[in-house]
């Protein structure tokens, strides 16, 4: 193995640009343990027990890190304030599932008599539950301590339901349902080298393509060992790939690219923004996620095509922002700008631009850090302390009526400069549009001047900036190592950037289809891989 | 009176009935010196942070005397009423020891941790409320209660470490339910009945504790240390049912609220004050009845971004973006928001002060640290940070004082937190923050 990492690395460094048409060998990074987000338990409770089963509870938030609340989840944690919010939902859902409304449906056995312990029929449904719950089969240690709690509660309440139903919360509390964990075994192909459990391959699979728990074709191709095979897992990727349940999976993706998590935060002044409402927050991530799943996976259009692209769907709230008419009066229309229109693309989305604004204007600082960090993959540093702002967006100084006038004048101050160049030009490009996305020529009386440069390409106005992300390499970059990160819940290691650069070349290849590449990193090797359990390390920085 | 069984009072005045009626104060109940409950044990002693974004002009906020009867500077005179009861601590700093000024998160951190952050969001160490609730917190059904009053629960300074952060409770209402919904168990209700569920309860997390043990032998160090903050969370819980199987000792002052009414859940400066006042009323009776001991209330976050209706700029932006008025000497339109927080503290400071407890008020049994992240915001100055104590804690503390730091190390506050509510400290902080003095002006 490491004498075909430094061959392919010596070659490419003498010919520089070459191309790997083979995979790069990789070690792999440690396996994740990930705390489920409140999406991921919810859509795990409606898979196994349907979705009339109530779950009401709050969640902590999840924090970030680098960008994902998918890498960021590997860190976070139990508070007791949120273990005793996951026990009440616990016992909520299970006198539910075990109550005498859902019981004939969710329960396979009647027990012998309703008032006394039937540890057969107990053991029967809690094996099949715990396997669905814990996402791999239950020991026959783990499925017997179950027995006893549901024998024991129903000596003490008569009523074998009501046993059932504490045995039942016991699986939905336990750490191997709230986590996601990973394990790994020797590779017996390769001394040395780890790979992971098929039940693990199966739950990385599952919770990449699909953002819930293995369905039951995949369960029993992991237990089974197929999914251990090259052929064995190609058919897995290809019926899941096939599947509409892509289109949940990805929507959870973008939804953590574009931190849409925050909006639950975001608030505007309703006497600047008499539009602004919780309808317009959830129309807009709603409008976007749509766009995107109807480019890549409906009609398997090329991503890059994101950031001109000026069909969209509508419904009337967003109508009322975006200034068109929409004739359905309840729910959504497709939509197509006219020719010209500076609404192309992405990132002229209402909920960007009110996602990435202050309540009571618009930043271009903000716009920018996030188009930066989001859809460039750069980091932008943090201010200093020091920082002398008063110039900068003092809105009612008469000499300064523009944010790009205010920004200037703010940059002629060495250290701030800096950091605004990276972030500023980009977002400025952004400026016509205001706090909730609206569409202005002018600010204060004074025309809005979108032209500006991402890393010296130059652009008109936001039309044009959109042309440039088209264009620019570290866009689809972004994408890949995005995705990649996101699927195996980690940050991207030293070893694996030949691996990206071999990713990048495919998804090129394959004119940038989202299809391609996700059946790309899931086939690969290093998917597959891990350098073993995670030792101590060095947090990456919460983002919140 | 003595000898007198409140119990069984209240089954002879109510028989039984579910009626809650506001008792006068039965010597019986209390200890002859009205500081201890008949059973012996003491009050609840209490501690808590109160925290405002964006600190104050030190100018105009700093009194320039020191000691009992300080002069109130026009930034603190929203306490004048309650100024008995606040002592204000002026002077201490956050020293950086060569590190960067992280804006809005070194003044806080060091504040609460006693280390001045490598990284913005590094916990060098627990943060103080968290030192106490490992003392104080298992007595009670919740460790600690984090609040906040601008609607986002992702705000809070209460951190074990980097991943593990108490989220804050952002809605009244749920506040309420948490508190007083289903488990909460009236420590004067007239007869006690174990709920014969929690028993029940008690042998599922003992099942849980099981699959914890089994995973920790197949995890690396990273997760295993992720594992252990889940079994301190279970053993939380396990404490919590343990309380519900035993009957509560009466608390003359817990008279469980009606729900309240929902917050506004967002920063506009009025919608934060409502909010404010809904939860500070359920907070003292949370206190009252001894469901904590341990709170952290934000009235705004780091950076705050309080603003009011209408207007473009909020705090944060303001004190950057506004220029100081020749004239005046400051900036008005920020300043306003530094007004309004004190008006806020001073109203907290009243509830806990105006509710009687034993022979005083709740805030005699208490000790809150009002603190900001940093002095004068607009250069995001962590030296001379703006503190106030409230409360006498138990009678062990004086209060209505001034004390100038003179520069020193805002971990002599730290310090002097831990001692008065009787941790065995006697050195706190890292670097040239690591202290051994404490306050002493400030012990009673």
């Amino acid at each position: 193995m490491i004498p075909r990492t430094l061959a392919v690395f010596a070659v490419c460094f003498v010919l520089w640009a070459c191309r790997p048409t083979e995979e790069p060998p990789s070690v792999g990074g440690p396996t994740a343990m990930r705390r489920l987000t409140g999406d991921q338990y919810k859509q795990a409770v409606s898979d196994v027990f349907g979705d009339d089963i109530v779950v009401a509870g709050r969640f902590a938030p999840d924090a970030r890190r680098k960008g994902l609340v998918a890498v960021g989840s590997t860190w976070g944690t139990m508070t007791p304030a949120s273990f005793e919010q996951f026990e009440s939902m616990a016992l909520s859902i299970a006198a539910q599932v075990v109550g005498e409304t859902h019981r004939s449906r969710l329960v396979e056995c009647q027990p012998a008599s309703s008032t006394q312990p039937d540890d057969e029929c107990a053991g029967r449904f809690l094996r099949r539950v715990g396997r669905q719950l814990f996402r791999r089969p239950l020991t026959d240690e783990e499925v017997q301590a179950r027995v006893e709690i549901a024998a024991n509660s129903t000596r003490s309440a008569g009523d074998f339901h009501a046993g059932l139903e504490f045995a039942l919360a016991s699986l939905l509390m336990s750490p191997d349902f709230l986590f996601r964990i990973e394990r790994s075994e020797a590779d017996p192909l390769e001394t040395g080298r780890m790979r992971l459990t098929s039940e693990t391959v199966a739950s990385r699979l599952s919770y990449f393509l699909w953002n819930a728990s293995p369905d039951e074709q995949l369960m029993a191709a992991a237990e089974n060992g197929r999914l251990l095979s090259v052929e064995g897992l190609g058919e897995q990727v290809d019926r899941m790939l096939e599947s509409p349940r892509v289109a949940e999976g990805m929507r959870a993706f973008f939804a953590d690219v574009f931190s849409f998590d925050e909006f639950e935060d975001v608030s505007k002044d309703t006497i600047l923004y008499p539009a602004f409402s919780r309808k317009l927050v959830e129309d807009s991530q709603e409008q976007t996620l749509r766009v995107i799943i109807d480019h890549l996976i409906d009609q398997r259009g090329d991503y890059r095509d994101l950031f001109t692209t000026r069909k969209s769907f509508m419904t009337r709230t967003l109508g009322l922002v975006y200034g068109v008419p929409v004739a359905t009066r309840e729910g959504w229309e497709p939509f197509e700008f006219s020719e010209g229109s500076q609404r192309s693309g992405l990132h002229t989305h209402v909920s960007f631009m009110t996602l990435h604004s202050h309540p009571g204007r618009s930043s271009p600082t903000l716009r920018g850090v996030f188009l930066r960090e989001a859809i460039l993959c750069q980091e932008v540093p943090a201010a200093p302390a020091d920082v002398n702002f008063t110039i900068v967006q003092d809105t009612d100084n008469p000499e300064f009526k523009t944010a790009r006038a205010r920004l200037d004048a703010h940059s002629t101050d060495p250290t701030c400069a800096n950091c605004h160049r990276i972030m500023d030009p980009i977002g400025l490009g952004l400026d016509t549009f205001d706090a909730i996305g609206r569409y202005r020529k002018l600010e204060n009386g004074v025309p809005i001047d979108t032209s500006g440069d991402v890393s010296g390409e130059a652009f008109s106005d936001t039309r044009d900036l959109g042309q440039v992300l088209h264009d620019h390499p570290a866009v689809s970059a972004c994408l890949v190592e995005k995705l990649y990160r996101y699927g195996v819940g980690r940050d991207t290691v030293m070893s694996e950037r030949h691996l990206l650069r071999y990713l990048e070349d495919r998804f090129e290849d394959s004119g940038y289809r989202l299809h391609a590449l996700l059946r790309l990193i899931t086939l690969s090797e290093a998917f597959r891989t891990t350098s073993g359990a995670r030792s101590v390390e060095k947090d990456l920085g919460q983002e919140t | 009176m003595r000898g007198f069984d409140r119990r069984s009072f209240l089954r002879g005045a109510l028989s039984g009935a579910a009626v809650t009626l506001g008792l006068p104060l039965l010597d019986g109940f209390l200890n002859v010196n009205g500081t201890a409950l008949a059973s012996g044990a003491p009050l609840p002693l209490r501690f808590g942070t109160w925290f405002w974004g964006c600190g104050m002009n030190p100018g105009r906020w700093n009194p320039k005397q020191t000691g009992t009867g300080y002069d109130l500077g026009p930034e603190l005179q929203p306490i004048a009423d309650v100024q008995q009861h606040v002592s204000v601590l002026s002077g201490f700093n956050v020293n950086l020891d060569g590190r960067p000024n992280h804006p809005h998160r070194t003044g806080v951190t060091g504040t609460l941790s006693g280390s001045a952050p490598p990284k913005p969001h590094d916990v060098p160490a627990p943060s103080l409320d968290i030192l106490i609730s490992d003392e104080l917190g298992a007595a009670t059904r919740f460790r600690s209660l984090e609040l906040t009053c601008t609607g986002s629960a992702k705000h809070s300074y209460s951190r074990r470490a980097q991943n593990v952060i108490n989220a804050s409770e952002a809605s009244p209402l749920a506040l309420y339910t948490r508190i007083f919904g289903p488990g909460f168990q009236d420590p004067n209700a007239a007869d006690f009945v174990p709920d014969p569920r929690v028993m029940l309860r008690q042998s599922v997390i003992s099942a849980v504790k099981d699959d914890r043990t089994r995973l920790e032998r197949e995890l690396g160090a990273h997760d295993r240390q992720r594992l252990d903050d889940y079994l301190t969370s279970l053993r939380q819980l396990e404490r919590q049912l343990e309380l519900q199987l035993s009957a509560p000792p009466p608390l003359e002052a817990c008279l469980p609220p009606d729900a309240p009414a929902e917050g506004k859940g967002d920063s506009e400066v009025g919608h934060a004050q409502e909010t404010h006042d809904l939860m500070a009323k359920l907070l003292v009776m949370a206190l009252a009845c001894d469901q904590t001991r341990v709170f952290n209330m934000l009235f705004s976050y780091g950076a705050s971004d309080l603003h009011l209706p209408g207007s473009q700029t909020g705090h944060h932006q303001l004190t950057h973006e506004e220029q100081v008025d020749a004239e005046l000497g400051y900036q008005p339109r920020a300043s306003y928001f530094i007004d309004r927080s004190m008006e806020a503290w001073a109203s907290f400071v009243d509830a806990m002060a105006s509710f009687p407890e034993g022979d005083g008020t709740l805030l005699d049994h208490s000790l809150v640290m009002a603190h900001s992240e940093t002095s004068f915001a607009k250069i995001h100055d962590v030296l001379g940070l703006p503190i106030m104590f409230a409360g006498r804690a138990g009678g062990r503390m004086v209060s209505g004082t001034h004390v100038a730091g003179g520069g020193d190390p805002v971990t002599r506050v730290g310090l002097t937190v831990q001692q008065a509510m009787g941790l065995s400290v006697d050195r706190w902080g890292s670097g040239s923050m690591q202290t051994n003095r404490s306050i002493s002006e400030l012990f009673a």
